[in-house]
């Protein structure tokens, strides 16, 4: 799972103050690079987590930052999530860009309260913004097991006053990163572990334009649109690069932000193309894709030539074995088969 | 549970600073004005939430709150009106909040004792309890990383020493001597749940030795003792010595909140308690410091007229427009000024 791949210090170049494009920078390269322009770039930002210091971490994201900008910008934290979670809170609201790493994703169910019941609700109650960054690496594809493997977003996307991004490339992984970062509002942010080192793409490092909560057609269609975000993105385009060969052409939509959900580019493809399948992996009641099917069938109804359809998780806890984890995870021979199902009817 | 009360610090009477025991009779008996009045509202069907209040336990809020700057936090919690008193909420701002008005800082989007104004540096808290705790401790990470030189004051009651996020803030405040004065409101009872039954430890300030940080018990119905033990670790703190832990004995001589008859509380130990009332003993302090009982009795009278006005305009608002309410949730691009009080940079760290 963490790979003892080192990683050199490639950021050391200079790069952080030249807009080049780097090559071949795997996902996790890219959250690095993210986080190392943020600190570089504004004094305002601090690192906060457990292990992120000498060692960079559990996967290794923050290798070389601490060794950069020392103690007082990474900031290594004992086994205390509702405390790292609450200081995040109140360093932000004292002017600072506190950014969290949780270890892995499942642990953030340890901080629910501060994140739920003080960061979500602040700015409702008394107009405070809280700008911090919770990332947290979820996912599974790993054989991680049910407490390594979690994918929580959806509970924290039916919280109001958070945003949740869930990157599905390199330059999201960066740009998503720095736009949370900007953004004045409580952002968790999860990084899918099974991407970190398995993708790799050209990663420009600049600072991203645009707001956080835009969703992106990353693969344009006629027939169909297929709603993704995360891992199961890949396998996404992997299933329509093997529908465009049997003549089905898919458009492939990226979410990117889950909460709040950009439903005006989903029901613009939607209403193109006439039908619909949502890829995700997580669990599959009240998952991001009902909400979606909710929303289409609440204003799309008519422009639809077929039931909206879901490739999701079963709803159990995620697997441990190779066999069932490979079962549990939605695969692109469930998507491919769930998209001719759809264009069939 | 029996109090070792030669531990216990007490106010050093010969000393007593006229000026700042006037100051702290005048909040701790207009807190104790303003809960007295909702609690009439109440029973006349004129407050359509809960009453909550800190009767008896003004000395505490008070005291400790007293000993703060403009620029320092306090994160108060349901028994701790006076702490947003002294830092600046108004009466009739406390009222609309409970009255479900606008002209208040939340606006009816949270309401009674959940308020606070961070403008004012008063951290509002939530239901879940020390959940400000957390936070109190990252005001406190954010002074030591930005050169403030500025103290963050909690509290929480003996219940919530119980929690998790009260273990792990007072573990990482230690670790990272932040400049926190954490205050234990120890009122003998969480609910219903008496000390007893609440921990083992001898003391909760003797907690404090196990979180590297000191650790002092007060009288906590003595308000000038409260105000120089936390003027003591807000200096010591805003000087860079690290985090205080201080457990104020007191009592909650009411139920949790007015629906509750408390019967669970034996009769005699209530008696006791109100029979070391703090407004009554600061009151006799400072009459044998030969402060005339007409200038006392000025400060009650003049309190109760501010309050009778107070809730005259509270109940004349308006009530909260939902129109917009969607719109609310999240703060839009351009929001991140500073909410807190202006800053104040440690010539140390300018350095």
């Amino acid at each position: 799972m963490a790979e003892e791949q080192q990683v050199t210090g490639w950021f050391d170049d200079g790069s952080a103050d030249s807009p080049a494009a780097v090559e071949a920078t795997t996902y996790l390269e890219a959250i690095r690079a993210a986080l190392e322009d943020e600190l570089a770039e504004d004094e305002r930002v601090v690192l906060i987590g457990e292990d992120i210091g000498i060692m960079g971490g559990a996967f290794r994201v923050t290798e070389g930052l601490w060794q950069r900008f020392g103690d007082a910008r990474v900031i290594d934290a004992p086994i205390s999530e509702i405390a790292i979670s609450g200081a995040c809170i109140g360093m932000a609201i004292s002017g600072m860009r506190p950014i969290a790493e949780f270890q892995f994703a499942d642990f953030i169910s340890c901080a629910y309260d501060q994140l739920v019941n003080e960061a979500a609700k602040l700015y409702f109650r008394f107009k405070c913004p809280v700008p911090i960054v919770m990332r947290a690496p979820s996912g599974g594809g790993v054989g991680a097991g049910p407490y390594h493997s979690q994918s929580p977003e959806a509970v924290f996307a039916h919280c109001p006053g958070l945003k949740v991004v869930c990157p599905g490339s390199v330059q999201d992984a960066y740009d998503l990163l720095r736009l949370a970062v900007a953004d004045p509002n409580p952002v968790l942010y999860f990084e899918h572990k099974a991407l970190y080192r398995s993708v790799k793409g050209t990663l420009q490092r600049r600072r991203p334009s645009g707001v956080l909560q835009r969703a992106r057609i990353v693969r344009p269609g006629r027939d169909i649109t297929l709603v993704s975000y995360a891992a199961t993105l890949l396998r996404a385009l992997e299933a329509a690069d093997r529908l465009q060969r049997e003549g089905i052409s898919v458009e492939v939509l990226d979410l990117r932000c889950i909460s709040p959900l950009d439903f005006a580019t989903i029901a613009e493809s939607v209403r193109r193309t006439a039908r619909v399948v949502i890829a995700h992996e997580d669990t599959r009641t009240l998952g991001i894709g009902a909400e979606i099917a909710a929303r289409l069938s609440e204003f799309c109804f008519y422009e639809l030539d077929a039931p909206v359809a879901r490739v999701t998780s079963p709803d159990t806890p995620i697997p441990a074995a190779r066999s069932l984890e490979e079962a549990f995870l939605p695969s692109v021979e469930k998507i491919v088969a769930a998209v001719r199902d759809c264009v069939a009817q | 549970m029996t109090i070792a009360h030669d531990k216990i610090e007490t106010s050093a009477m010969p000393n007593l600073n006229v000026e700042i025991a006037l100051a702290l009779l005048r909040w701790m008996d207009l807190s104790r004005a303003i809960e007295d009045k909702l609690h009439i509202m109440k029973r006349q069907g004129r407050l359509p939430g809960r009453l909550v209040t800190g009767r008896g336990q003004e000395a505490i809020p008070v005291g400790a709150t007293l000993a703060l700057a403009s620029h320092d936090i306090v994160c108060p919690l349901h028994r701790d009106l006076g702490a947003n008193l002294v830092k600046g909420l108004t009466p009739e701002e406390f009222i609309r909040s409970y009255l479900w008005k606008t002209g208040h800082p939340s606006e009816g989007r949270d309401s009674d004792v959940h308020i606070g104004d961070l403008r004012r540096g008063i951290y509002p808290m939530i239901s879940h309890l020390p959940d400000s705790w957390p936070v109190a401790l990252g005001f406190g990470m954010a002074s030591r990383h930005l050169g403030l030189e500025r103290a963050t004051l909690a509290f929480c009651g003996d219940g919530a020493t119980s929690t998790g996020a009260w273990h792990e803030t007072l573990n990482m405040s230690g670790l990272f001597k932040t400049p926190n004065v954490w205050v234990i409101e120890n009122n003998k009872y969480a609910y219903s749940t008496p000390l007893a039954k609440q921990y083992a430890a001898p003391s909760l300030a003797s907690r404090a030795a196990g979180y590297g940080m000191p650790g002092v018990e007060v009288d906590g119905n003595d308000a000038v003792a409260v105000y120089e033990v936390v003027k003591d670790a807000v200096d010591r703190a805003r000087a860079g010595a690290g985090p205080y832990l201080i457990e104020a004995h007191t009592m909650r001589v009411e139920g949790h909140a007015v629906h509750d008859n408390a019967s669970y509380v034996p009769a005699a130990l209530v008696e006791e308690w109100k029979a070391r009332d703090p407004i009554k003993g600061l009151r006799e302090q400072l009459r044998q410091a030969g402060v005339g009982a007409a200038q006392i009795e000025d400060i009650a009278a003049e309190n109760r007229r501010c309050v009778d006005d107070a809730v005259a305009r509270a109940e004349a608002a308006s009530s909260p427009d939902p129109t917009r309410m969607e719109e609310e949730v999240y703060a839009p691009p351009e929001a991140s000024g500073w909410v807190l009080p202006p800053r104040r940079i440690t010539a140390r760290d300018q350095s």
